[in-house]
């Protein structure tokens, strides 16, 4: 096939830099040893994460307890933990229009409620769809394009594409207008402005998770559902009994990732709402970046602080992920 | 059996389509499709509408309510006036309907003149009354404005997306398999730490890390360099995850076997791993490609100028100077978006089986 | 004792190729500009005069100026020169050509800018070219008022007046919203000012008074009546700039308040659409004023070539290449021979040499908080606290008390973030 006839040529042309390094891999593992070898495998990775992941990280615990707009964290100051009480400076933890900060509380009060709603939405929408998918149907290569074609566009061809939808004299006031609605400014009122930036996200990657939960599905054996039919178990019964416990294992990986990327996005909001209105669609990471990007002077101690404290709710909710998944597998 | 014989001689009907080796149409499989044909229009029509965007004149684009197709109102040389002029069919007095072509338009109000009788004075007529004569034109002139507009920056941007996707793309899979297979197929201490060390990174988004890796870059002379922007992101934990599942369920005894024929550790994974796990590679590359074309952020602060941009920037430019500039922005949506899509079809088989086979399990 | 030997001789080699080319080679030094300056006909005008001096001009957007360019310089990084918007904010970075030029020419010609320039560093440094003076200002879509049948107010008017006549030309002719202000702090400014809003004091500490209460109190206001669309301050979070300009191009909206820069694209963008005018900044209980601003040409201190940049920098100073620059660009000058001798925009319609004149007309008009605001450094941290919780405001957010106490606190952080 055309595959192995490329996959050969493939081969033949990556065996050209290979055969090179060659003499110097031979050479290395006979003076490290089958014992230190694997690290030399690992090594570039490692110097990557080191440089780019673990040594930013440091930086920015060094930024958040110094002062000063200076880059450079030997000009700057010391200043204790000022940076975390200036965040915490608030008259009523509840309401956050009494917080000094009151835009990092109300950050954070978006993204408490965007991250469970946007990953209910996303992994309900991507397992409906690849479960819709997984029957026998006409035209399933096409129907799996469609789904995952807009995982393909960037964050700012999605958010452009739907400011174009959305804007007040768009296609969407058009249609709803035929309907003999009124015009809405679908982006100016805050809960629509929070829907939009929940669909539009979905919208943009449910295809991902469909594609991995199909992978999913297709492993389960088909002689089960054979059997669920023999028995007329009704799909609902056969759905609950039969599909999500095999499903499970590939479901937990794909909540993980989900709830993740939901707390990490930035781009298609960012482009589409700015956060408004007012700060109705702002996410912490959008505080953070505008903290320390968008403000005169910036004010890096103070996003460096943000960063920290959203860092480590991660790392708690992934350890009680972890807890959560390591107790089902006992 | 002669049912069955029956069902497949007899033309194929509305059902038998829908459901092929000649199954009954259960109740799920009418929501499946009305969820489909639904979730194809949600998901379809919005990029449809910005192609069709893309090829509307800007004056096409500012109406409302929006047309469907992209329309050109008809024109027509009058004599006396140099340029072509705009033909509406404007309601009389009287109830009927005449051809008139518009000199100019003032707010609610316009001068129009007669075509079969130019010399005759114009007359005024109140907007409301005159509907544009129209026809079918999409027009190329976005691409053409684009073209010229962005100039050669568009050219260069393009091969930076293209270099940068291209090159961080292939050194993400070798250095990504390597550390796959080390903590795939050896047993050493640390192994945990490391795989643990990887994925930890999956929790630290970018965004907040951006200055820090500004000042780093600085320091390493790469701000405005490619290279900028594909170092930081060469170790993907999502990409050494899915590879090191892929190649656990390689026997051993495969390796075991090279080794005594005394092939080097390289060789091995070079030769035999390598080409083993090329589904689980797909993949990865695939996932790569997707991600390094689509950057924003980290291009947006380390390549500041022209020559460096990135396709995405430039598109993000059509945003901040003088508003936003619909008509070009559509054309450059469309072509940013296009390369991804092409590529896309030719290797969707590749993504869905690649993520089968290398089993999320 | 070979090695060494081949070592240093291949240094001596490529130091001498340096040498050699470097002299045969012009210097070449890099300029970045928003294209809404316009500036490449002064680029071309110098690299064209000047044999080994030559001038490469990057096109970069409005936003990179203010994002990015920022950290770019903290960390030492960046173009040679650029032209900027925030004069005060950056004083750190400028390099002092004071050396190079003749600084006495510079302080007659740019005295005030020169100080802004300075920002907090204060001090007598020549920190680059104030080339460009700029003034917020409205304009108006005479066709639809004629079509409407409302007066234009005339100088003097009040903003309430303005608003008044555009809701009634609005809603007589069919549109949406009658009023559109760029989402910018600085065009905020303007109105607060107006209301007798001090915005900053004496020592440089950020005020929240009376007088920004009733501005922000009127302009919340006419976003309740429908005058001014929530789309545009409404909509967008933070502190991003944002104008619907294409909104009173295509006629769909009779007033709107932006600036001088904005003359050239009115006027060829609108063609013969309608007839538009420039009119006086309107008045509040206080004073007309409009905002000063401006760009200047500035060069970085981290640049390798200080001379060269001292060069273009004079080169652009001279009277008779401002006049030429600035007439070509259709900017007011802030030199002040060319401000008495008046600039002549040959090319220009008389549309739009007519509403030259008239925000010449306006400089004597603003405030004196005015020229205060705009010559303070943490002038860009106010003006972003101002557009966040405005836009708060609007969307219920905040009350305007709790928004004028925010406004302060965003200041007084970021001075103490800058210190």
């Amino acid at each position: 096939m055309t595959n192995g006839a490329m996959s050969s040529a493939v081969g033949a042309l990556a065996s050209l830099p290979a055969r090179a390094v060659e003499p110097f891999w031979k050479w290395a593992q006979r003076r490290l040893g089958m014992k230190a070898l694997p690290w030399l495998f690992l090594l570039p990775n490692l110097l990557i994460i080191f440089t780019f992941a673990l040594i930013p990280v440091a930086i920015n615990v060094v930024f958040s307890i110094t002062g000063s707009d200076n880059l450079y964290p030997s000009q700057r100051p010391f200043i204790g933990l000022s940076n975390y009480r200036t965040l915490a400076d608030c008259g009523n933890f509840l309401d956050p229009s009494t917080c000094s900060r009151d835009l990092f509380w109300r950050a954070v009060g978006n993204s408490l409620l965007f991250v469970p709603l946007q990953t209910l939405a996303m992994v309900g929408v991507a397992l409906m769809t690849a479960i819709a998918l997984n029957k026998k149907i006409r035209a399933r290569g096409f129907f799996r394009g469609v789904f995952f074609f807009p995982v393909m566009l960037s964050p700012v061809v999605v958010a452009m594409t739907w400011q174009w939808l959305l804007q007040r004299n768009g296609v969407l006031n058009a249609i709803i207008s035929l309907f003999g609605a009124n015009r809405a400014s679908w982006l100016a009122d805050p809960n629509l402005a929070f829907f939009w930036s929940i669909f539009v996200t979905v919208w943009a990657h449910c295809g991902f998770f469909m594609i991995i939960l199909l992978a999913g599905l297709q492993s389960i054996p088909t002689d089960v559902y054979e059997a669920a039919k023999m028995d007329r178990a009704s799909p609902f019964r056969v759905f609950w009994k039969v599909t999500i416990p095999l499903l499970r294992p590939v479901l937990l990986v794909v909540f993980v990732l989900a709830v993740i990327r939901s707390v990490q996005t930035f781009d298609e909001i960012y482009v589409l709402t700015g956060g408004g209105p007012g700060s109705a669609t702002m996410l912490v990471v959008q505080y953070i970046y505008e903290t320390g990007f968008a403000q005169q002077p910036r004010n890096y101690g103070l996003a460096a602080a943000g960063s920290l404290i959203l860092g480590f709710v991660l790392l708690i909710f992934t350890l009680v992920q972890l807890r959560i998944s390591r107790g089902e597998n006992d | 059996m002669t049912d069955t014989a029956f069902t497949q001689a007899a033309p194929r009907g509305f059902k038998e389509f829908f459901k092929p080796r000649g199954e009954r149409m259960h109740w799920t499989d009418y929501v499946t499709y009305g969820y489909l044909i639904i979730g194809v229009l949600v998901m379809l029509l919005p990029v449809l509408w910005v192609v069709i965007g893309s090829l509307k004149s800007p004056a096409n684009l500012s109406e409302y309510p929006p047309t469907l197709m992209p329309m050109a109102t008809q024109t027509i040389v009058v004599d006396g006036h140099p340029d072509p002029l705009p033909l509406f069919e404007v309601t009389q007095d009287d109830g009927t309907v005449k051809t008139l072509a518009q000199i100019r338009r003032v707010g609610i109000r316009a001068q129009m003149i007669d075509p079969d009788d130019p010399a005759a004075e114009p007359s005024v007529v109140d907007v409301a009354k005159a509907k544009p004569i129209r026809s079918f034109n999409p027009t190329f002139d976005n691409y053409k404005d684009l073209l010229r507009t962005a100039g050669d920056t568009i050219w260069r941007s393009i091969y930076n997306s293209a270099f940068i996707t291209i090159v961080a793309t292939l050194i993400t899979l070798v250095i990504n398999s390597m550390a796959a297979f080390a903590l795939s197929k050896f047993r050493f201490t640390g192994s945990t730490f490391a795989l643990v060390l990887i994925l930890a990174t999956l929790m630290v988004p970018a965004t907040i890390i951006l200055v820090p890796i500004y000042l780093i870059n600085s320091q390493l002379g790469l701000v405005n360099s490619l290279w900028g922007v594909i170092l930081p992101v060469l170790a993907t934990p999502t990409g050494v995850f899915l590879l090191r599942q892929y190649m656990l369920t390689i026997p051993d005894e495969l390796l075991e076997a090279a080794r005594m024929d005394h092939a080097s550790e390289w060789q091995i994974y070079w030769r035999i791993v390598l080409p083993l796990t090329t589904p689980a590679l797909a993949v990865v590359a695939i996932f790569s490609i997707m991600s390094r074309w689509n950057d924003f952020l980290l291009p947006l602060i380390v390549l500041n100028t022209k020559d460096s941009q990135t396709l995405q920037l430039a598109l993000a430019g059509f945003k901040t100077e003088q508003g936003i500039e619909w008509h070009l922005l559509l054309a450059m949506t469309t072509i940013t978006a296009l390369p991804l899509a092409f590529i896309f079809l030719f290797l969707q088989r590749y993504i869905t089986t690649g993520i089968a086979s290398s089993g999320v399990k | 004792m070979r090695p060494q030997k081949l070592l240093s001789q291949a240094a001596l080699t490529t130091s001498l190729v340096t040498l050699l080319v470097g002299a045969a080679f012009a210097q070449e030094i890099t300029l970045q500009a928003d294209p809404e300056v316009r500036i490449r006909p002064l680029v071309e005008k110098f690299n064209a005069e000047s044999p080994d001096i030559k001038v490469k001009l990057e096109d970069i957007s409005y936003q990179t100026t203010v994002e990015s360019l920022p950290i770019q310089l903290a960390s030492g990084q960046g173009p040679d020169m650029a032209v900027v918007t925030d004069l005060g904010g950056l004083s750190k970075y400028y390099l002092d050509v004071g050396p190079y030029v003749d600084k006495a020419y510079f302080e007659t010609q740019f005295g005030q800018s020169l100080a802004w320039l300075r920002g907090s560093q204060g001090g007598d440094a020549i920190n680059g070219v104030p080339i460009t003076l700029t003034v917020n200002g409205a304009f108006a879509n005479a066709t639809l008022f004629e079509q409407a049948g409302v007066e234009l107010p005339e100088e003097g008017a009040t903003w309430e007046d303005w608003a008044q006549a555009s809701k009634a030309v609005a809603d007589a002719t069919g549109l949406d919203f009658a009023m559109e202000i760029d989402r910018s702090g600085h065009r905020f400014a303007s109105l607060a000012i107006s209301y007798g809003a001090e915005l900053v004091d004496e020592q440089g500490n950020p005020v929240v008074d009376e007088g920004l209460r009733q501005a922000i109190e009127t302009f919340a206001q006419w976003h309740r009546d429908g005058i001014m669309p929530m789309d545009l301050w409404g909509a967008i979070g933070g502190s991003t700039h944002r104008d619907n300009f294409a909104d009173f191009i295509n006629a769909k909206v009779p007033f709107y308040f932006s600036g001088s820069w904005k003359l050239s694209p009115i006027d060829k963008d609108i063609g013969g659409l309608f007839e538009w005018r420039a009119v006086a900044t309107p008045c509040g209980p206080s004073s007309c004023t409009a905002m000063p601003g401006g760009n200047a040409l500035v060069g970085w201190k981290h640049t390798r070539q200080p001379e060269a940049v001292a060069k273009f920098l004079e080169f652009a100073a001279q009277e008779e290449n401002l006049e030429y620059y600035l007439s070509t660009a259709v900017y007011l000058p802030t030199a002040s021979s060319l401000v008495e001798k008046g600039i002549d925009y040959q090319g220009a319609p008389a549309s739009v040499n007519e509403a030259m004149a008239l925000f010449t007309q306006q400089i004597p008009k603003m405030a004196p908080a005015a020229h205060q605001f705009q010559g303070w450094a943490y002038q860009r941290a106010m003006m972003n606290a101002m557009t966040t919780r405005i836009s708060q405001v609007l969307n219920n957010e905040l009350d305007v008390d709790t928004a004028l106490k925010r406004i302060k606190e965003d200041v007084e952080l970021a001075i103490s973030a800058g210190k």
